[in-house]
């Protein structure tokens, strides 16, 4: 048993469209960063956990090692759906945490397709999108923002004003996809995709990579890195329990709950104490709920959380100063560890224009539709 | 828009829409007689209390109420839009997910918990590559 679990090297490529590079290239350039951020080297490895989500058969974590050191260490690939990268870096964690080993790294790697994701389904011989109802995941996540609205009111404009604030955030974040303010109107004209979310409300679809070299409390003392090492005070992932609209409607809400509930009762914690939040806006409706979730504001008040400025970088928790999924990008697999990197970079006192001062601790989420939700709390130490 | 065509030789769109030889078309579904979860098609253990053997089968209501909603303007080449993708808690249990008609797609028309029916009609003269027609249901306003 380790008591205590830290990460010692975080990095991320700057997110965009890679149509030239590979998976394993793109997961292996984001592996060296992460050693090179711990001063670490690929031979001192003990595991590596890669999170894929689309070349899930093609063990892509054997293929980063091809790139940068074939060592013969036990390699899981996981996928996980949206949370397959917090799902890598959570089996690094637990193996370390169960003493299994010292160190180890964690990958998260995305080639994407363009266009939308979702859909399909049914088993006749004709398409049925549009015909039952709609399965793109932006009308999922549009009718899950809309049963926000049946019970709290929640309007178009305040979903809307999420993907201006994560817009604004990731301008001062030089590896987010885009760089560009985007105004309430610009957000709210934009090509209606599911109503209420319009094309600037929905996630970007990039490529990208991001890794973390993940160390035992013993290991990092002997390695003399306890100056780059941030605590990971809580790891928790679940499953979606039994809700009554389950068969049509995934629910996003009940599992992030009680991921919540169990990461702030390991971290002994509240969301009171948290400094900064990145969340899993894979589309604007999202984040509202998320912050009632995540217990960042009472039931009920999300709409008002965003529309009081709680959410922006000086408000009272800053949510996605990375830009988030809607402007950093979302490339699948790499997004749970890349939200790492962001928290861990302020929490290290490195995230320059959009840094919270004085960051001690943070929290990353992701939700995997189908679904899985995996929450993490880092400390700086 | 397709006229209705409920002819015996249409295919079902999902597999718990069934159209018996004689009779009207219904939905089926299953009750736990543990817990009283409803679910669209059969199965045998419940996934809310996991008891085993205790799933009924009934035929599921003909009407219900909106629950939530989207209206889809985009989706994939070749899908019709605008349509509304809606949410449908149905009288007595059960929750389908299924496009709303005969109303207009704006978010001004469509009030959360208004009455609906659920109709069949022909799949939007969607066919597979044998040709063959296919039923589907629908959601209507109720009035
Ligand atoms: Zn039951």
């Amino acid at each position: 048993m380790n008591d205590e679990v830290y990460v010692v090297g975080v990095d991320m490529l700057k997110f965009g469209r890679f149509p030239d590079r590979t998976v394993p290239d793109l997961g292996a350039e984001a592996a060296l960063l992460a050693l090179d951020d711990a001063g670490l080297d690929i031979r001192q490895m003990q595991a590596l956990y890669c999170g894929n989500l689309f070349q899930a058969n093609g063990m892509v974590g054997q293929r980063i090692l091809q790139q940068i050191g074939q060592t013969g260490i036990p390699v899981v690939n996981c996928a996980n759906a949206c949370a397959t990268g917090a799902t890598a870096f959570r089996e690094a964690w637990m193996s370390i945490k169960a003493g299994v080993h010292d160190v180890a790294l964690a990958v998260g790697v995305e080639q994407m397709g363009r266009g939308l994701l979702g859909g399909g389904g049914g088993n006749a011989g004709i398409p049925t999108e549009g015909l039952l109802g709609g399965g793109t995941m932006p009308t999922v996540f549009a009718e899950a923002g809309m049963e926000h609205s049946r019970k709290h009111g929640t309007t178009f404009e305040q979903f809307a004003k999420v993907s201006v604030k994560n817009h604004h955030h990731s301008t001062m974040n030089p590896k987010a996809m885009y760089q560009v303010e985007t105004p309430l109107e610009t957000v709210m004209n934009a090509e209606m995709i599911s109503y209420p979310n319009t094309k600037l409300m929905c996630s970007v679809n990039v490529d990208g990579s991001a890794a973390a070299v993940l160390c035992s409390g013993r290991k990092v003392r002997e390695l003399g890195l306890t100056d780059r090492a941030v605590r990971i005070r809580a790891s928790a992932l679940t499953s979606d329990p039994w809700q009554e609209r389950n068969l049509v409607m995934p629910d996003v809400n009940t599992c992030t709950r009680i991921a919540a509930d169990a990461a702030y009762e390991q971290a002994g914690v509240g969301p009171e104490d948290l400094d900064l939040v990145e969340l899993h806006d894979c589309f604007a409706t999202a984040e509202i709920l998320h912050y009632e979730n995540l217990g960042l504001c009472a039931d009920g008040e999300g709409g008002r959380f965003i529309d009081e400025g709680h959410a922006t970088l000086g408000g009272r928790t800053p949510v996605n100063l990375s830009g988030g999924l809607l402007s950093k990008g979302h490339p699948l697999g790499a997004t749970g560890i890349a939200n790492i990197y962001e928290v861990v970079t302020h929490l290290r006192g490195n995230a320059g224009a959009r840094q919270v001062d004085g960051a001690r601790l943070g929290l990353t989420h992701v939700i995997g539709l189908g679904s899985a939700c995996a929450i993490h709390i880092l400390e700086r130490v | 828009m397709t006229a209705p065509s409920t002819t015996h030789t249409s295919k079902p769109a999902v597999d718990y829409l069934k159209i018996p030889a004689t009779g009207e078309p219904y939905l089926a579904g299953c009750v736990c007689d543990s817990c009283g979860a409803t679910y669209t098609g059969t199965r045998k253990v419940c996934a809310h209390c996991s008891a085993r053997g205790q799933m009924r089968d009934i035929r599921l209501a003909e009407h219900g109420r909106l629950y939530s909603y989207a209206i889809v303007h985009r989706s994939f080449p070749g899908i019709e839009v605008p349509f509304i993708s809606a949410v449908v808690d149905l009288d007595g249990g059960g929750t389908l997910k299924g496009n709303l008609m005969d109303i207009e797609a704006d978010p001004e028309k469509i009030q959360f918990d208004m009455p609906v029916r659920v109709v069949f009609r022909d799949a939007l003269g969607r066919k597979d590559k044998d040709g063959n027609h296919y039923l589907s249901y629908f959601f209507v306003p109720a009035d």
